[in-house]
């Protein structure tokens, strides 16, 4: 079947990409800037359609605990928020770790701390990628750059949830949530009709109980738990790095960015290039797993690394950490709802790295 | 010395009166003694055998004493975040309306972390059942206040008794909840004496016939004992339930479907 070309806002585009997904159920709680999501999933009600369960929780703490409830029972099951709503969410994320289930968590990243600002910020990017609740655990964490991207991470968010039993949080940004774009959608994709092995669905005789938990009270136990996850996240490191490269092949200069700052820094590398500063841009997709092993291969064909974010400098400590003194590295960033303009980036990296 | 004669002449399939239920399992439950909670799971699970719901059961357990009741029934269980347990039970059952669904929470559990969970779930009318275990205390954590705790009740977080000035009152929090258009069925019951039990088998059992009508949330509270948490022995402290929760907490239906 063809695709559907639509414009549409990034958020809307997640919804629409879920509906045609055959996501079982979305559960959420109005926040600006992503509220288009809930909007949309009622106004297009796909209760009739695909029998979809959308319902509008109490708090964000809720609907990730509903998640939590939907998930255990092998559905597809997903929630979006933007930065303080997630940070109410991350005590159930860090039970959903625990308990191993797969489900899609969309954060539509503001300006914070705080209140902080309704403008598009990527200052979540610790909370995203380091585990965010409390105990050892990481999220999938996809940064789509496009609306067309946050449609496509819809499908390949449950894809890798479901390969891993991992939640996946796809890290966009208040930009991307609402601006519009020309979107390719998906064909429909029917709601499966089976569940997982493990899932809670009413135990019938021919299977033990199914239990969804993450309690354990004997260390012993709980460590080789641990030591499962972390056997998980390596196995994800190794499997599931994605990135986008721009012009790195003769470049000087690799500025590292993601979503909205990858779009302007795609600018700033043909700007640079034009005063002749051989510039490059490495874009991360995943930010977990981080595009470490490649950071690090690059670090050694050039002289030096900017991480562009629109953050105090979060991302910056991995680029370090995967360049490994290789190189300087900087980090440029506009904060508070700021999105870095291509010249500042230009002009940043002229005064880092080509002093005079 | 008494000589034990003729025992395996007496274990015979027709002298037989009681039994364990097949669906409580054999592991040995983890609660004091004279503590109700061992007799509420014994009641649940024999309704969920005797109305043939084993397979359709998906039972919600709270953080508190309670914690590891997956551990004693043989049903498919997800374990909750604290006072969680009706949102986790509101997905499970919009996304399986055919299954049981239900929850088994504790005074801290579902009426202070959790009352937004409680009351909203109970006003959108969830199709679920909520098992509401009150004794007035934090079981768990070893005897700190609770938001049922009496007026003048001591606990660890309350040592020369609740004062109400500066600690609130005990929460009725099963009378809002009756309150509430969303609810099918609220009952308030006890589970000390045979005739209680039973009491509270009949309730426990019109609720899972509820659910089938798909008419609104049943919320059965049992208003329990806690020995330990008390400092009192079992019969000391049924006693004392009957002097003091049961005044402030009076047993029977607080909403009832018109039949």
């Amino acid at each position: 079947m063809e695709k559907e070309l639509r414009l549409m806002k990034g958020n809307e585009a997640v919804a629409e990409a879920a509906i045609r997904a055959g996501v079982d159920g979305y559960f959420g709680y109005p926040i600006t800037p992503q509220t288009e999501i809930i909007e949309y999933l009622f106004e297009a009600n796909p209760a009739e359609t695909t029998g979809m369960v959308v319902l509008q929780a109490e708090s964000e703490v809720a609907a990730i605990n509903m998640v939590y409830g939907g998930a255990g029972c092998g559905k597809k099951v997903m929630t979006s928020s933007s930065s303080p709503g997630i940070s109410l969410k991350q005590e159930g994320i860090s039970y959903i770790a625990g308990a191993e289930l797969p489900c899609l968590i969309v954060n539509v990243v503001r300006g914070g701390p705080g209140l902080g600002t309704i403008q598009p910020a990527q200052s979540d990017y610790f909370q995203s990628t380091k585990g965010g609740g409390h105990g050892d655990y990481h999220l999938i964490v996809l940064a789509p750059a496009s609306v067309q991207e946050m449609a496509d991470f819809v499908g390949l968010s449950f894809e890798l949830a479901f390969k891993y039993r991992n939640p996946v949080m796809m890290l966009s940004d208040g930009a991307i949530g609402q601006m519009m774009e020309k979107v390719y959608l998906s064909p429909h994709v029917e709601r499966s009709k089976t569940v997982p092995e493990w899932a809670t669905s009413g135990k019938p005789k021919s299977r033990q109980r199914n239990i969804i938990t993450s309690l354990d009270l004997d260390s012993n136990r709980q460590e080789l738990f641990n030591r499962k996850l972390l056997a998980k996240y390596d196995e994800i490191r190794e499997k599931e790095v994605r990135f986008e490269e721009f012009q790195c092949e003769d470049a000087e200069y690799i500025l590292v960015a993601y979503g909205t700052s990858a779009r302007v820094c795609q600018k700033s590398v043909q700007l640079a290039r034009e005063q002749g500063i051989k510039a490059g841009l490495l874009r991360p997709i995943t930010l977990f797993p981080f595009p470490t092993k490649r950071i690090n291969e690059l670090a050694g064909k050039v002289k030096g690394m900017l991480s562009v974010e629109m953050s105090s400098g979060q991302m910056v400590e991995d680029v370090m950490l995967a360049v490994n003194g290789k190189v300087p590295v900087y980090h440029f960033g506009r904060m508070g709802g700021i999105v870095t303009t291509p010249e500042e980036v230009v002009e940043n990296l002229k005064f880092k790295f080509i002093k005079d | 010395m008494v000589q034990v004669t003729g025992i395996k002449e007496i274990i015979k399939p027709e002298n037989l009166v009681y039994k364990k239920t097949d669906v409580m399992t054999k592991n040995i439950l983890s609660y004091c003694p004279g503590c109700g909670h061992g007799t509420a799971h014994r009641i649940l699970a024999e309704i969920i055998e005797e109305e043939g719901l084993q397979s359709e059961a998906i039972g919600v357990s709270p953080v508190g004493c309670s914690v590891f009741l997956y551990y004693y029934l043989d049903i498919d269980w997800q374990e909750a975040a604290h006072g969680r347990a009706p949102a986790v039970a509101t997905a499970i059952k919009r996304l399986n309306p055919d299954k049981f669904v239900f929850t088994y929470q504790g005074d801290g559990d579902l009426a202070a972390i959790g009352t937004a969970e409680t009351i909203h779930a109970c006003n959108r009318g969830e199709n679920i059942l909520i098992i509401f275990i009150n004794n007035g205390i934090y079981g768990m954590t070893g005897g700190q206040m609770a938001p049922t705790t009496l007026p003048g009740m001591k606990s660890s977080t309350s040592p020369y008794g609740r004062d109400v000035k500066s600690m609130g009152n005990p929460l009725k929090i099963t009378d809002i909840v009756a309150s509430l258009p969303g609810s099918y069925y609220v009952t308030r019951q006890s589970v000390h004496t045979a005739a209680n039990v039973k009491k509270t088998k009949k309730a426990i059992r019109k609720a899972t016939q509820y659910q089938k009508l798909n008419k609104g949330t049943c919320l059965v509270e049992i208003v329990s004992n806690c020995p330990s948490g008390w400092k009192m022995t079992p019969v000391q402290s049924n006693k004392w339930m009957e002097e003091n929760m049961f005044p402030y907490y009076p047993l029977g239906d607080l909403k009832v479907p018109e039949e």
